[in-house]
Order: structure tokens, then C-alpha cells, then sequence
């Protein structure tokens, strides 16, 4: 069963002018599931995730509308009062940001921000929080937690920063945790580290994972099923293997032609996607990916494409090669 | 932390000690002197040559000085040349009022703005924000004593709210202990007596709290403002805390920096609009005694009294760096 189910999200910005930012995402992702969104920086998948806890900036007043749907647990997220939220977030639903330095309040010791959270969700005593954060801090792969726990940010290396965000996202065991882009601010060695973490927590709680990237190589290694965004839109939808065996949508391959692979032997060329994300055109008027695509025809101005194909699905009239088009449809 | 503050005390010797070589040379070269004041029109420049003398006030300055430092030292501050009573006994008795003026200013000009900054901030665009903009700018743009004659005018004389004049009615024969009345009363126990000078505080006290609060209003809205946009503040708010304590451990203990130092800078400005408020309240504190003082350059209490403000405003300042570490643990580590 569907653990969170979300349809049709969309987020409108209305500053001096609309941005429609998230335009009509629908993805499911099922207990204990790593399901990847993956797209070009800009195309909504932060805005995705605020959207769904509730913590857009101003979020649910005149300035931004969110409409569509979110059911987690049979519950709408998007129409929850804030004091639901308030319950769900950190204890249900958990999330870990990008940049561990700046996520981090300065002024705090790590060990109380880290034990905040379950004083506030399991009651217990201050004391008690910091033993249990101690061992916490201890899961997540730091070393000396006891000294770590009165130390501030400023003192802690960019892992093991992200390390304690991700030890405070896992403290309640929330059934759901949604990763926004946790390794773009680190090394590259440490990269892998947290991935790995990452995995090895999901899979010891049977939590479910929204993995939010732009990097495909992040959702191979990770995701049990990948939604690739494209300018507020979920272009395509499938298992791991399927995406990457047999992609359809010339964004995705596209994508997947764009990074380095170990088998393409010396001498193979990246083909990086002409263009850049500000070429969009509104999907109102066809397909947004158009302007930068090669095998873009007559018919893909002609209106938004539909969304077709179960389980693997995409958005394109003239999908790319490498799937049997009948057995898709 | 206590060696940090050690070493800022020690600091504060050289800074206090050009700051007295420089108003001792400043005071002494103004024109006109004490005799003037005293003898008035009356004096030949006999009588005048010989007061001057009397006063020691004919050696050259940098005995005067050393005389002057050297019974400072002693916590001996000198005779007053116009009233002839020590000038420690003089301050003794005006400056709690000063002090207990300036301190509940300060009290409700930060108990009110940093709630109302923060109350703007977060529902910024409302009618509370829009009010405590429009409030406070207000506030900063009245003269301080045309703010004082209204509000007088209003609470005291047509209301009938407040005393209008004095720091305790004449009738009440309080205990003095400290000549801080507020709390005089409440350490001898007579509390009719505390509440009638809380009562003569109320006006003087919010009129000089006017500035600062509308300052501290202002400061803490765009302190606030700003922290509320970290992305601190969203991970709080992701891990699903209570709004008290997003508030007060992730957005106030980020906001309070500048609000502190903003804090401190105020204090000076309001010593000296502590001295306009006494006198359109007739209250007796040190601003009378100073202005009159000045008239008659009556040197030792002016030099007291300037000596006296500078150790106030740097130990507020000294309490500010120090609360800087506090709350901010990168400052600590430098
Ligand atoms: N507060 C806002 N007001 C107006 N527009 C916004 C706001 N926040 C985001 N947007 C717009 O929404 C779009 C999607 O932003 P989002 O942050 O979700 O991108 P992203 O996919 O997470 O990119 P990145 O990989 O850089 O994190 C952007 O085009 C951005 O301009
Ligand atoms: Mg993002």
C-alpha cells in the first residue's frame, strides 16, 4: 500500500508576477521505499518537498497557493491544520536539508539540537534525551559523541555535520524521510559516506525515502523507483533497472548521457542537453522540454502532453528509443 | 570567561584615565570659572585673585590634575565649591533617582519591544506590524520634551492618573536606606511607601522609555526578520517543535545579538534624556544638580559626574561583549 500518495501538487508563487513553480506532480511512494526525484536545478523538487510538510514561506496564505493532493497515511498533508504538522513533522515525516551548515543554528549545542526533537515527540526528560542522543550521534557514525554533544556547529567538519541532521531526522524513527539534495554541499568522498548511511538507516527502520537529486548517479545506487521532474512536471516515472535500461523521455536520456559512465570505454563523449532550464516553454502551450529537445516535432507545441504508460510512465509524444512502445502502452 | 572579563576590566584603566586628562584639560580651559558664579558682578579682581587661591585653582593644571587623581583614587571625589558638601554625599543622594529612573526605562522599553519587534516580524504586513512601524517612528521623531509636557499633561494634570511631579509624596515619611525609594520600601517593609514611588515613576519612566523603545521595536523586527529566513529556522520547524520553542532557542537567541549591542548604545542617550524628563517631572535626580553645577563650574562635582557616566556606559558596554559570549559561542572562542 501507498504509504504517501501525492496528486496533481501544484505551487504557485504570486509575487509581481506567477511563477508556477510544482505544476501538477503526482508520485506515490510505498513503505519502506527509496523513490528518487530527480531533476535540473530549478525544475521544483525543493518546493515539492516544503509543499508536503507544510513549510513553504508563507505557505497557505495569499501569496503562495497549493492545490492538488497529499495523502500520507490516508491523510491530506496539504489541508492538515498546522498543529497536525506540527505532530507529523519530525516524528512521522522527517527531512534533511542540503546545506548542513547553514541548517544548523549556530548558537546551539548539537547535543540539544539533536534532543529537542525527542523531547518534543516521545516526552521524555532532558536528561534522558541526551543519553539516547548520545547514541544517536553514535549511529550516525560519530565518533566521541559524549564531546560532540556540547559542541557547537562551527566545530563540527561538513560530514559530520550532515551526519547530526540526519541523526535529528532518525531520532523518532519517522516512517518518512525526505532528503533534499544531502550530499551536493559535501566532498566527494563524504558524499558516498552519508549515501551510504543513509541507506543502511532506511533499510534497519523500514523507512521510507523521497531521495531528492540531480545527480542519476545518486538514484542508481539508491532508488527503488525514479520520478524525473522537468519544470514543475514528473516527465517520467519507473522502477530503477527500467529507467536506466530503457529510458523514453529525451530529458531522461538526455540526463543519463550526460554523466560518466565506467563501461563507455576511452574516447566516449558526454553529451551534455543543449540549452539550459530558463528555455521553457509554459506547459500550457505544449511541452516545456520542446525548445532543448532533439526530436521534438510539429505535434509537441500543439498542447501539454499527457502523461501515459503503467508502470513506467511518461510524458511525450514522440518518446525516445530503447522501450518496446507497444508493450509500454 | 572569567579571565576574558578580567582582562576587559583591565582594559577600562587606560580608556577611564585619557578620558579624565582630556575633560579635566577641556573643563578647566572653558572660560569664566567658580569665582565668577560665586562673587557675581561684586567681585574685584583682588577678592577673585584670592578665591582662586583659596580654590587651588591658580597651581599649574597638572597639579590640579594629580591632586584630583589622586584623592579619586581614594574614592574621594572633593567638595562641591557651590553647596560646600562632599560631592559623594551630593550623588549619593540624587543619582538613585536617576538610576532608578534610567533602569525602568531600560526595564519597559525592552520588556515591550522585543515582543512587539518579534510580534511584527512574524506576522509581518498585519496591522500589529504596521502599527509598530508606524509607532515607533513616531516615537523617534517627537522631541523628547514636548513627549513629556503631553503626556503629563494628559495622564497626570487632565486624568488624574499618575502624580504629576516628585518621586514620593511629601506626606508619605519613608525609611531611607539606599535612596533607591522603590526599593528602599521594599527593604524596610513599607510598601505603601514602595508603591507611591512606583506611582511617581510610571510617567517619567515610560516618556523616557519613548526613544529606546521604538528603537529596540525597530531593531528587533528587522533582527527577527532576518533569522526567520535561515534555514535553521526551517529545520526547527521540520522537526516539528513547539512554536515557543522555535521561538525562543532558534529565532530570538540568533535575533538578540544586534538587539544587545543596539542596547548598550542606547544607554547614553538615555542618561541624558534621563535629565530632560527629571525636569518637566520635577523629579529629583542628578540633571538638575548638573545643569546648575555647570553654571557655576563647580569642577569637582562636573568631574565626578563625567567620571561616574563613563564607568556606567563602559561597564554597560563590558556587560554587552560579555553577553555577546554568552549567547553566541563563535565569539567565545576568539
Ligand atoms: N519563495 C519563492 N518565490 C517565488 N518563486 C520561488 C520561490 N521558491 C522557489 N521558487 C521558484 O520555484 C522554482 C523551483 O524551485 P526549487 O527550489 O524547488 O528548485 P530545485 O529543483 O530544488 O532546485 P535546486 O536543485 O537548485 O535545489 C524555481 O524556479 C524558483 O524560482
Ligand atoms: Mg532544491
Amino acid at each position: 500500500m501507498a504509504l504517501l500518495e501525492v496528486e496533481d501538487l501544484g505551487v504557485t508563487f504570486r509575487g509581481d508576477r506567477e511563477v508556477r513553480a510544482v505544476d501538477g506532480v503526482s508520485f506515490t511512494v510505498d513503505a519502506g521505499e527509496v523513490t528518487g526525484l530527480v531533476g535540473e536545478s530549478g525544475c521544483g523538487k525543493s518546493v515539492t518537498s516544503l509543499a508536503l510538510i507544510g513549510l513553504l514561506p508563507k505557505q497557505n496564505t495569499r501569496r503562495v497557493r497549493v492545490d492538488g493532493r497529499a495523502l500520507f497515511d490516508g491523510l491530506d498533508l496539504l489541508r492538515a491544520d498546522t498543529r497536525t504538522l506540527r505532530d507529523i513533522r519530525g516524528r512521522e515525516i522527517a527531512m534533511i536539508f542540503q546545506d548542513p551548515l547553514s541548517s544548523l543554528n549556530p548558537v546551539v549545542p548539537i547535543g540539544v539540537q539533536v534532543a529537542e526533537v525527542l523531547v518534543r515527540h516521545r516526552g521524555v526528560s532532558k536528561a534522558e534525551a541526551q543519553r539516547r542522543a548520545a547514541q544517536l550521534l553514535d549511529r550516525v557514525g560519530i565518533p566521541d559523541p559524549n564531546r560532540r554533544l556540547k559542541e557547537y556547529p562551527h566545530q563540527l567538519s561538513g560530514g559530520m555535520r550532515q551526519r547530526a541532521l540526519i541523526a535529528m531526522a532518525v531520532a523518532c524513527r519517522p516512517r518518512l524521510l525526505i532528503a533534499d539534495e544531502p550530499t551536493t554541499a559535501l566532498d566527494v568522498t563524504i558524499q558516498a559516506q552519508i549515501l551510504e548511511l543513509l541507506k543502511e538507516l532506511v533499510r534497519e527502520d523500514g523507512t521510507a525515502m523521497i531521495m531528492i537529486t540531480h545527480d542519476l548517479g545518486v538514484v542508481a545506487g539508491l532508488c527503488d523507483r525514479v520520478n524525473v521532474l522537468y519544470a514543475g512536471r514528473v516527465v517520467e516515472s519507473a522502477a530503477r533497472r527500467p529507467l536506466f535500461a530503457e529510458p523514453v523521455h529525451p530529458y531522461t536520456i538526455g540526463l543519463l548521457n550526460s554523466i560518466p559512465r565506467l563501461d563507455a570505454g576511452q574516447g566516449a563523449r558526454l553529451t551534455p542537453i543543449r540549452g539550459s532550464v530558463r528555455d521553457v516553454l509554459p506547459w500550457s502551450q505544449g511541452c516545456a522540454f520542446a525548445p532543448r529537445c532533439d526530436r521534438a516535432v510539429e505535434e509537441c507545441l500543439a498542447g501539454p502532453p499527457e502523461i501515459t504508460g503503467d508502470p513506467h510512465s511518461f510524458r511525450c509524444v514522440n518518446p525516445g528509443v530503447g522501450v518496446d512502445l507497444e508493450e509500454v502502452r | 570567561m572569567l579571565r576574558y572579563i578580567v582582562r576587559r576590566l583591565l582594559q577600562l584603566i587606560p580608556t577611564l584615565l585619557g578620558l579624565s586628562v582630556i575633560l579635566f584639560i577641556w573643563l578647566h580651559r572653558l572660560p569664566g570659572g567658580p569665582e565668577t558664579a560665586i562673587l557675581g558682578e561684586r567681585g574685584t579682581d583682588e577678592t577673585r585673585a584670592k578665591l582662586r587661591h583659596d580654590l587651588g585653582l591658580d597651581e599649574p593644571l597638572w597639579i590640579q590634575y594629580f591632586r584630583f587623581m589622586r584623592r579619586m583614587i581614594t574614592g574621594n571625589l572633593g567638595t562641591s565649591i557651590s553647596t560646600h558638601r562632599p560631592v559623594v554625599t551630593e550623588f549619593a543622594e540624587r543619582f538613585p533617582g536617576t538610576v532608578e529612573l534610567t533602569v525602568s526605562a531600560l526595564i519597559i522599553a525592552i520588556g515591550l519591544g522585543i515582543p512587539l519587534g518579534y510580534l511584527a516580524a512574524r506576522r509581518r504586513g498585519s496591522i500589529v506590524d504596521h502599527g509598530s512601524v508606524a509607532g515607533s517612528l513616531l516615537g523617534i521623531c517627537v522631541p523628547i520634551f514636548v513627549l513629556a509636557y503631553l503626556v503629563k499633561e494628559v495622564f497626570a494634570v487632565k486624568l488624574g492618573w499618575f502624580p504629576a511631579a516628585g518621586r514620593q509624596d511629601v506626606t508619605i515619611d519613608a525609611t531611607r536606606v539606599t535612596n533607591f525609594y522603590v526599593l528602599d520600601g521594599m527593604l524596610t517593609g513599607e510598601w505603601d511607601a514602595a508603591a507611591d514611588a512606583l506611582k511617581h515613576l510610571v510617567l517619567p519612566a515610560f516618556t523616557l522609555a519613548t526613544i529606546p523603545l521604538a528603537i529596540i521595536i525597530r531593531m528587533t523586527r528587522a533582527s527577527v526578520l532576518e533569522v526567520l529566513g535561515e534555514d535553521y529556522v526551517r529545520t526547527a520547524e521540520a522537526k516539528g517543535l513547539t512554536e515557543r520553542v522555535v521561538r525562543r532557542r532558534h529565532v530570538l537567541r540568533n535575533a538578540l545579538l544586534p538587539i544587545v549591542t543596539t542596547i548598550g548604545l542606547l544607554t547614553g542617550g538615555l542618561l541624558s534624556g534621563a535629565v530632560l524628563t527629571e525636569t518637566v517631572y520635577s523629579f529629583t535626580g542628578i540633571g538638575q544638580f548638573i545643569a546648575e553645577s555647570i553654571d557655576r563650574r563647580d569642577y569637582p562635582v562636573l568631574m565626578g559626574f563625567i567620571m561616574f557616566v563613563a564607568v556606567i556606559y563602559v561597564t554597560v558596554n563590558l556587560l554587552v561583549d560579555i553577553s555577546y559570549g554568552l549567547i553566541d559561542p563563535r565569539v567565545r572562542v576568539r
